[in-house]
């Protein structure tokens, strides 16, 4: 029971960096399938929608494939930066930002949707180059959509299990989220600790889920 | 300044536009019904569709040339773009979207100034409101007015007055005519309403199916329509100068000639006197001369007939009315009625159908 706080503060933390780090890519990943037409557009779709219909220990071993020691992104990194990924709380934050980039994809690509294509052309002519247009206009229109699916990104991040447990193994101490330490709690037949790890990680979905929820509702401005 | 068209062609599916055209008047106007390609004409001239071939220049700036592979952006063309919903931004209050479209530095002239437009608009007291509570006739009044912040050297209005009910255009009307006369800014105005184009335009053109078929002053448009197909798109085919003499009770006395006409004086400014008469020629109705019947029609004028024209079903028959008056009947009421060249006719129009359009 004692580590309940430190894997706890270590969830959310690897939770939020995960999603920061696909937040931008993301978003401009949903602003371009929402307004532009582009080859390869339906293939690139295709590959960010696939960790939701996989079984997520499928994407994990995808993971552990492309960064493992023998994997061609993992001997790049090791090679020019000497960054070792798996097995360690990066390969974490790498998997629940991979299982969470489907998410905040989508929800931005919607949110983009919704956003009336008359006003960004009215402000073009207005005088207000492209990135003007995205900044003032778009992204305000847009920011109740992304926030929200922030929010879905950061409570699938939460939660996320089987990527990790492939790429980032169950280490105390170092790998072990809520998810990894409830089954790492019931295996080892501590089911008081196991469900004290539980009612933290009911919580904080709860709560994610409610802040997103309220975020959709209250849309028109 | 000028505003020359040469080959403007767009293609889209079914739809193509073809245009050569040269825009010089104050108020031009684009009149056609929906789908005739005026407002893609308009978003190519904004710059936010891209034609296929064509040049396209306003005074002495390029601002489409296809041969060349030139397609000036938007933003750089300083031309102001109100379309039919006023697109304000949701997420700025009136302030907000003026303060975006704001043209700041030396080069602003005064006439654009935010506080002149706002006196010019009306809109003074109406800068802190969010502008998902103004009423359409506001939306539209901000619209315009952020347009002519940012000093644009050419004004598009895409039916700026569609959305609006008919009390709230005719109080939009007099808006449009100030910015015309007062800030010598050229527009083009596109619309399907002839008592619009009146009101608002110097110069027309008729465009169908992509093409513009005639071009030429307002008046002149819609009383001598170069062929039938102009004319059964501009509908209006009797229009003449008049002098209101008297309102009371909500109707207009007006003074043609000799002849005098009633008309419903709602939309007209106090003390407007000089008015354009507008009457569409399937509004007149026509009974033999010397029926003494009791009508409801407030207008019943005596008149010789002039010219008898067949175009296919119907006949356009000009009457001498003491001012020149259009009507069309059917062949077969044309028959009925025995009208010859040189008869007399008694013409009848109710008060409703006569359109008075404020002149400055």
């Amino acid at each position: 029971m004692s580590d309940v706080l430190p894997v706890t503060l270590f969830t959310l933390g690897v939770a939020l960096l995960g999603t920061l780090l696909i937040l931008p890519g993301g978003v401009a990943l949903g602003w371009l399938l929402a307004r532009r037409r582009w080859p390869g557009k339906a293939l690139v779709e295709t590959l960010v929608a696939l960790p939701l219909v996989i079984p997520p220990v499928a994407t994990g071993l995808i993971l552990l494939k492309l960064f493992g020691r023998r994997g061609p992104i993992g001997v790049f990194l090791e090679h020019t930066f000497g960054i070792e990924i798996v097995f360690t709380w990066k390969a974490v934050v790498l998997a629940t930002a991979v299982m969470a980039l489907p998410l905040l994809v989508r929800t931005a690509r919607v949110a983009f949707e919704e956003v009336p294509p008359r006003l960004e052309q009215v402000a073009r002519t207005l005088g207000a180059g492209p990135w003007r247009v995205f900044f003032t206009v778009t992204l305000p229109l847009a920011r109740r959509g992304l926030l929200a699916g922030c929010v879905l990104a950061f409570a699938r991040a939460l939660g996320e299990f089987g990527a990790t447990v492939m790429v980032a193994g169950m280490i105390p101490g170092e790998t072990i989220t809520l998810a990894l330490g409830i089954y790492r709690e019931v295996q080892l037949g501590h089911d008081g600790a196991a469900l004290g790890l539980l009612a933290v990680s009911v919580t904080l979905a709860f709560g994610a889920l409610a802040v997103s929820e309220w975020l959709l509702r209250r849309r028109a401005p | 300044m000028t505003l020359e068209l040469h080959d403007v062609r767009l293609r889209a599916g079914e739809f193509a536009l073809e245009v050569e055209a040269e825009f010089g008047g104050r108020a031009t106007g684009l009149f056609g019904a929906s789908g005739s390609g005026k407002s893609t004409l308009i978003e190519i001239i904004a710059g936010l569709r891209r034609p296929a071939t064509g040049r396209i220049v306003l005074g002495d700036m390029v601002l489409t040339d296809a041969a060349a592979g030139v397609h000036l952006p938007p933003e750089r063309r300083q031309i102001g773009y109100v379309p039919q919903d006023g697109a304000l931004f949701p997420h700025l209050n009136v302030a907000g979207n003026l303060r975006f479209a704001e043209r700041r530095g030396s080069g602003a002239q005064a006439v654009f100034a935010r506080d002149h437009v706002c006196e010019l608009l009306g809109i003074g007291g109406l800068l802190a409101r969010r502008v998902t509570s103004l009423s359409g006739g506001e939306q539209q009044r901000v619209a315009l007015a952020r347009a002519l912040v940012s000093a644009p050297r050419l004004l598009l209005l895409d039916e700026p007055l569609a959305a609006l009910d008919a009390a709230r255009k005719t109080a939009i009307l007099p808006y449009l005519q100030r910015i015309r006369d007062e800030l010598g800014l050229p527009m083009l105005y596109v619309s399907h309403v002839p008592e619009e184009m009146m009101a608002v335009c110097d110069d027309m053109a008729v465009m169908h199916a992509g093409r513009i078929l005639q071009h030429g002053a307002v008046e002149a448009v819609f009383r001598q329509p170069a062929s039938l197909e102009v004319a059964r798109i501009v509908g209006v085919e009797t229009v003449q100068p008049a002098r209101v003499l008297e309102v009371r009770d909500g109707l207009a006395t007006v003074a043609l000639g000799e002849a005098r006409l009633a008309a419903l004086a709602d939309g007209l400014p106090p003390g407007m006197t000089n008015v354009l008469v507008s009457v569409r020629a399937e509004d007149v109705i026509l009974l033999q001369a010397g029926g003494a019947w009791q009508t409801s029609a407030r207008n019943r004028l005596a008149g010789t007939v002039r010219t008898l024209t067949s175009e296919g079903a119907t006949v356009r028959i000009e009457l001498d009315c003491g001012f020149p008056l259009v009507a069309v009947l059917t062949r077969q009421s044309a028959d009925e009625l025995g009208l010859a060249v040189g008869g007399q006719i008694c013409a009848l129009v109710k008060a409703p159908n006569v359109h008075l359009i404020p002149r400055s």
